[in-house]
């Protein structure tokens, strides 16, 4: 096929001349670690709370947080992120709108992928934590309330805390996906790590290497990502369960 | 307040249903061929040839590992250059289907050899031993007795894993493809009615994804009454 490598392409000043190609993808790997990781600060706690609704007595709030998990479940991530991106500012009161569209590009992108990665995302947090309290034996929750607490009470001292331990290697591979899924922002034109390899093949014409690049920064984030949650899954496991010691 | 509307939508319903029928054919070439090949990891992964397992482990590891957008870019790259050598095609033909088939295809099949695996694994080993007890190679203890029982376990997260594909394949937007999504983007770019064509496109996976996963729940219930 003739095709010429240049792995020097990366060295080169970048077309707007005020850094290297390389310099880019560093630029789009801090994008892609911004956005996941404060989408996923959004994700554990409307998770959290969402998925405590889900298994809370009042049948109004149940069907509510179940309702909030099965539309955020069964609409494409590229949806959900264009209805936030380009429906919701036409939607807002006027004034909100306009405030919205006339803000730098930059923040209306982050913004609007952040919201949708963190609530999307948080269905799925949500459902990991029901799983969590359910899988709880029963007489804990009975003995909490034996001995007094109110409700709230023993979910937040005795089914949260052991829950949270539990559900730790679901939890590991939701934000492992929340790191992929951000690539789905690179269709509205935020640079993170895939739009800055798209943008480069366009600029140098060297698809390969820039492509190769990033998919080793994802390749590389996945395994930085399991190390630091295997550790964090030995530190929380419980004693006495399956997987414990 | 935004004024809605929605008369755009009714004379594009035949362009949409081209691209749903797009959407459904991407997902079912890749369920079908995912299955196939899944199985067929999971049963390298679980073998004690070490060179298959270890490249069912790699090849499990590293599609789970990168974004769903960075490997379709990767085969919108690589599979239009291989085939136009491969069959002397003149070059530029369109091969978006193609590329989106063959990637969705090989990159589900890294998600369904996981399902596939811990299916197999449920299986009790006796089964295995009682199969060799009764003479049968390997090939005929699988065929006969551990996948059918494996699979009987696993239809509901096959048939869910396929709901997710479903989802997934407007990530085909990518290459312009004109899936039900491309279709309905570039109906509400035409009109200058985007809101509209973006809230019916929300709608209409909404739709059909809760009623199809609804109906693997009842099919999970029928086969295992908790």
């Amino acid at each position: 096929m003739g095709y010429q490598w240049n792995w020097g392409v990366f060295l080169q000043p970048s077309a707007a001349g005020d850094d290297t190609y390389l310099g880019w993808m560093f630029a789009g790997l801090k994008m892609t670690i911004a956005l996941s990781l404060s989408a996923w600060v959004i994700a554990l706690l409307l998770g959290a709370i969402v998925g405590v609704l889900r298994t809370a007595p009042n049948k109004v709030l149940a069907g509510l947080a179940t309702a909030y998990v099965e539309l955020f479940r069964n609409i494409p991530l590229l949806v959900q992120l264009f209805i936030w991106y380009f429906v919701l500012p036409e939607l807002l009161p006027k004034a909100l709108g306009d405030a919205f569209k006339q803000s730098n590009p930059v923040f209306q992108m982050f913004s609007a992928s952040m919201i949708c990665l963190g609530l999307f995302t948080s269905a799925r947090v949500a459902e990991q934590v029901r799983a969590g309290i359910n899988s709880l034996p029963k007489g804990q929750k009975n003995a909490g309330l034996a001995l007094g607490f109110t409700l709230p009470q023993t979910y937040r001292f005795v089914m949260l805390p052991m829950a949270f331990r539990l559900i730790v290697p679901p939890l590991t591979s939701e934000f492992l996906n929340i790191f992929k899924n951000s690539a789905v922002c690179s269709t509205i034109g935020l640079l993170e790590l895939a739009a800055q390899g798209r943008q480069l093949v366009d600029y140098t014409a060297q698809p390969y290497e820039s492509f190769i690049a990033v998919t080793v920064a994802y390749v590389v984030i996945n395994v930085i990502v399991m190390t630091l949650m295997k550790k964090l899954e030995d530190k929380v496991r419980v004693p006495g369960y399956m997987g414990g010691k | 307040m935004y004024e809605f509307d929605w008369s755009s939508i009714p004379g594009s319903l035949p362009f949409l249903w081209d691209g749903m029928k797009i959407s459904l054919e991407i997902t079912l070439t890749a369920v079908i061929f995912g299955i196939v090949w899944g199985t067929l990891l999971a049963m390298m992964r679980l073998s004690s040839v070490k060179p298959l397992s270890l490249f069912a482990a790699g090849y499990v590891n590293f599609f789970r590992a990168v974004p769903l957008v960075m490997v379709l870019l990767w085969f919108f790259l690589i599979v239009p250059k291989f085939i136009e050598q491969l069959f002397n095609l003149p070059p530029g033909t369109d091969l978006r289907l193609t590329s989106a088939m063959i990637g969705f295809a090989l990159f589900e099949s890294a998600y369904y050899s996981e399902i596939i695996r811990a299916g197999i694994q449920s299986v009790p080993k006796g089964q295995m031993a009682a199969c060799y007890a009764l003479g049968m190679t390997y090939g005929q203890a699988m065929r006969l007795v551990v996948l059918p029982q494996a699979f009987r376990n696993m239809v509901p997260l096959l048939l869910t894993q396929a709901i997710i594909l479903f989802q997934d394949t407007s990530l085909v937007y990518v290459s312009a493809l004109a899936d039900f999504f491309g279709a309905a983007y570039k109906v509400g770019d035409r009109d200058g009615r985007l809101v509209e064509l973006l809230l019916f496109a929300g709608l209409v996976y909404f739709v059909i994804c809760f009623a199809a996963s609804t109906l693997v729940k009842r099919l999970q219930k029928k086969y295992h009454p908790a």
